[in-house]
């Protein structure tokens, strides 16, 4: 151990398996108090401009919305089968329940896109002319559509990362029966991306 | 660096450079001692750069009108000084510098539970200093609202605001990395039979404000994103032409930045509750009294923020309820500074410096808490929000609460850090002078605030003169005792006499192992068979 | 290394994935049907509900929270009691200005 120069292995080696969950349960918390700020702001705003959020979220499209909370659904499904999967030491149906949850991810993305970009080809988007003309209410509702969203998305951008690379663990075996705390806590994460969406369509889409 | 090598202890850390070599064998690191080592010298070039843009604003302070710098710049140095000072001084200072470094030690582990989190919670640490140290070199200028980043003007102004507010963003995920890695540790990597009640004071302290930052953080990190939205896309949540609300910014901020000063205090009453039983040869009076008043100040310290915004036309509902709740938080303040003073009576007093930076500390921090309970009240902030009278308060709870303890705590731990110790005499004046320099500093501020000097301006009235050239007075003293410190710890870690493993005669158990720490701090976990003060059987 | 008791390593079935998924989906229906019929304001707070309960499932199954140690069980409980407690408290503000 005090030979000089030598590597200090032994942390880096200790896998706590309950030690890691709980540090993604954590990381989680963060995340879910990080969302809460917007949630609070929704709140407060909402009930100042009552009548606008309810006018303005009519204009939303419901169904595409609906479309991409199934389409998340969906992809919590599939991850927490990729779990089942390799607890029951079936690696390669693991990756692919893996590669499932990444095209749906991809899928919501899509459709997210097509939806913002019919926004904002009419001129709907926060800072612009034709919605800085608007009522305030309808300022402030449409502001939080475009970051709820928005920073949601960038979650979900981050979940086909992290998805991809234990998906590639997954094949090479790196994550397997044994060990498959990193694609538990992967799940976790994006479990939770899932269910702030799962939040934000009701709000954003559903109050009109 | 490496010179800092003790004659004896070769199984040190110092020795196991890991797989790196020179530098990279420190910032490339999991070790916790040696991120803690880092932490400690990033930290403290932190607070010297801020001691030096505070001492500035007093030289434009000792006469009015304009002195040596005009009120733009006056502008950006208070805010660089704010910034400085709370997201890269005071908040990481206790816990990742000293709290890395001994939370493992303390609690007989042989490192935290996610070493490489540690190290890339101080690489955020790093790349947002120099993120907020850049915006002095950028285009728009450093920033000019203040470290609290109040909307419209944020929103409005040309100078470098986006870019510091991404700063507080990079170094808040710091916090957050270091806040979930401490609690895991705790719960997870306690030595054998170290039951909660066993386990010593400031990982107490520790555990409690690591929950602060994880839930209070993410807050910060919302806030100053919307801000930057708001600033580069137009979003107005924060801007009433929109329909915004700029309390809400208000709000928002102050819903981690009130917790966030308990981030601040409570690792410093960790230092303390440490210090304490050591040098007065007795065990710490009331140990349950304190672990629960810590885990009080951490919960109810969450549910203050509304009284940093009395006078902006918040509901009279909320301020009663804010104004008292504050009144609240400062019963389990009190109830430590009995236990202190208690712990000390009929002990055999030792008066080393860290026992002399304490008394210091229960002293400045008894008038800055004080202080705080004339800001709780409603009417009498509305004569003194936003007056040197608050600015004195918050020197006296950060620098002479958290300052002072951060010092205690270094003047305790060096020597277990270093393995040598410095000059005990140069110490114990340098404290002195300290103290007399920052009651001469920030004393005349509460006077002038009263009599209604307001803060954030760089000019004064005539009569307010007097008292600002005392406090400019009291600022060079200030910085002369920081300089003594300064140089008596850099010659101590060189060439000081070595120390033993436990020069001071600590019961806790980073005093059981070698000085400095072997790499894996203990060659077996030790069993814990007591609480962490017990003397008479002291086993090892 | 201490007296914590070790989270439970129960594997979720198949099947209980997939009642889950069936369940959400459910939800997902009902919640767009009730946005159908006019409830004024308890429209929203019908469609909260039915929202927490499908993160509760996902939390309680997808998640495995159900199998995990009470210990992990009061921490979710504190943040959310954290959140909840912040939403409030600003809400003595703007509510009353
Ligand atoms: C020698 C040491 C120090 C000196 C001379 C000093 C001096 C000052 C002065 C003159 C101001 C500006 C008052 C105004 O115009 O409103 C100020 C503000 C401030 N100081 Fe210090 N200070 C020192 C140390 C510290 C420390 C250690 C901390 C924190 C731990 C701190 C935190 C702050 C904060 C947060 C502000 C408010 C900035 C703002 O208004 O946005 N200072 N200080």
């Amino acid at each position: 151990m005090n030979t000089s120069g030598g590597e200090i292995t032994v942390h880096d080696k200790h896998v706590d398996y309950s030690g890691a969950k709980m540090g993604m349960w954590l990381f989680l918390f963060t995340e879910l108090i990080f969302f809460g700020g917007m949630f609070l702001l929704y709140a407060v705003y909402r009930s100042s401009f009552p009548e606008e959020f309810y006018s303005t979220s009519a204009e939303l499209h419901r169904t595409i919305g609906a479309v991409n909370t199934v389409v998340l659904i969906t992809s919590s499904l599939t991850m927490a089968c990729s779990i089942t999967a390799v607890k029951k030491g079936d690696t390669r149906l693991s990756a692919l329940f893996q590669l499932l949850t990444i095209l749906f991810a991809l899928t919501f993305l899509v459709v997210k896109y097509f939806e913002w970009e019919a926004k904002i080809g009419h001129g709907i988007y926060p800072g612009s002319e034709a919605l800085t003309a608007q009522g305030q209410g309808k300022i402030i509702f449409y502001s939080l559509y475009f970051v709820m969203t928005g920073i949601h998305g960038v979650h979900v951008l981050a979940g086909i990362a992290v998805i991809s690379v234990t998906m590639a663990m997954t094949l090479k075996n790196r994550i397997n029966k044994g060990d498959y705390i990193r694609l538990e806590n992967t799940g976790l994460y994006w479990h939770f991306v899932d269910i702030i969406w799962v939040y934000l369509f009701p709000l954003l889409y559903l109050i009109g | 660096m490496n010179s800092g090598q003790p004659a004896e202890a070769p199984q040190s850390f110092y020795y196991n450079t890991g797989k790196y070599r020179g530098v990279l064998s420190w910032v490339l690191s999991t070790d916790h001692k040696r991120i803690g080592i880092l932490y400690l010298l990033s930290v403290g070039a932190f607070f010297l750069t801020g001691v030096t843009l505070g001492l500035l604003m007093r030289l434009e302070l000792i006469a009015p009108g304009k002195t040596v710098v005009n009120a733009s710049t006056y502008d950006s140095l208070f805010t660089l000084h704010g910034i400085i000072m709370i997201f890269f001084f005071i908040i990481p200072g206790i816990p990742a510098s000293l709290g890395n470094f001994f939370l493992p030690l303390m609690i007989g582990a042989r490192d935290v539970a996610f070493p490489r989190l540690n190290l890339l919670s101080w690489w955020f640490y790093i790349v947002a200093g120099f993120l907020a140290l850049a915006t002095v070199v950028m285009p728009g200028g450093p920033p000019d609202v203040g470290w609290t980043f109040y909307p419209p003007y944020s929103i409005r102004t040309t100078t470098s605001v986006s870019l510091a507010a991404f700063a507080a963003f990079v170094v808040g995920f710091s916090s957050i990395l270091t806040g979930l890695n401490f609690i895991t540790t705790i719960h997870r990597l306690r030595a054998p039979g170290m039951g909660w009640l066993r386990m010593p004071l400031f990982p107490w302290a520790l555990y409690a404000t690591s929950w602060v930052q994880v839930l209070a953080t993410p807050v910060l990190a919302i806030t100053v994103l919307l801000l930057i939205l708001e600033r580069s896309f137009g979003v107005g949540f924060f801007d009433p032409v929109k329909g915004g609300d700029p309390l809400m910014f208000q709000h928002l901020f102050w819903i981690y930045s009130h917790p966030a000063v308990y981030i601040m205090i409570l690792p410093a009453m960790g230092i303390i509750s440490e210090v304490i039983p050591v040098f007065s040869r007795k065990a710490v009076f009331g140990y349950k009294a304190i672990v629960i008043s810590t885990m009080a100040i951490g919960v109810v310290g969450y549910l203050v923020w509304g009284h940093h915004m009395f006078t902006t036309g918040m509901s009279e509902e909320a301020q009663l309820v804010f104004s008292l709740i504050t009144f609240i938080v400062a019963v389990p303040s009190g109830i430590k500074v009995f236990n202190w003073v208690s712990t000390m009576y009929r002990g055999s007093i030792v008066m080393a410096p860290p026992m002399l930076f304490s008394l210091a500390f229960i002293f400045l921090f008894s008038i800055g808490g004080l202080t705080g309970l004339v800001n709780a009240s409603v009417a009498a902030n509305v004569h003194i929000h936003d007056t040197y009278f608050i600015v004195a308060h918050f020197h006296y709870v950060m620098f002479g609460g958290t300052g002072f303890a951060f010092f205690a705590g270094l003047h305790y731990w060096f020597p277990k850090m270093f393995g040598r110790i410095y000059n005990v005499r140069a110490a114990l004046i340098a404290c002195v002078v300290m103290f007399i320099g920052f009651n001469l500093l920030y004393f005349p501020l509460f006077i002038l605030g009263w009599n209604g000097m307001p803060r954030r301006y760089y000019d004064y009235l005539p009569l307010y003169q007097p008292l600002n050239v005392l406090s400019t007075i009291g600022s060079w003293v200030l910085a002369a005792g920081i300089l003594v410190v300064v140089i008596n710890l850099v010659r101590g870690a060189f060439r000081g006499d070595p120390a033993g493993s436990n020069p001071w005669d600590g019961t806790t158990l980073e005093w059981q192992v070698p000085t400095p720490p072997p790499a894996e701090n203990f060659d077996v976990i030790p069993e814990i068979t007591h609480g962490p003060y017990h003397r008479e059987g002291k086993a090892q | 290394m201490t007296q914590e008791k070790e989270t439970a390593t129960h594997t979720v079935s198949y099947r209980a994935n997939l009642f889950v998924w069936l369940a959400l989906l459910i939800l997902t229906a009902v919640t767009v049907m009730v946005a159908g019929i006019d409830l004024g304001r308890q429209g929203i707070l019908v469609n909260l509900l039915i929202a927490s309960v499908k993160a509760g499932l996902i939390v309680f199954i997808f998640m495995h929270m159900k199998y995990e140690s009470p210990l992990l069980k009061l921490m979710l409980l504190m943040t959310l009691g954290t959140l909840t407690v912040i939403i409030m408290m600003t809400f003595l503000d703007t509510l009353y200005r």
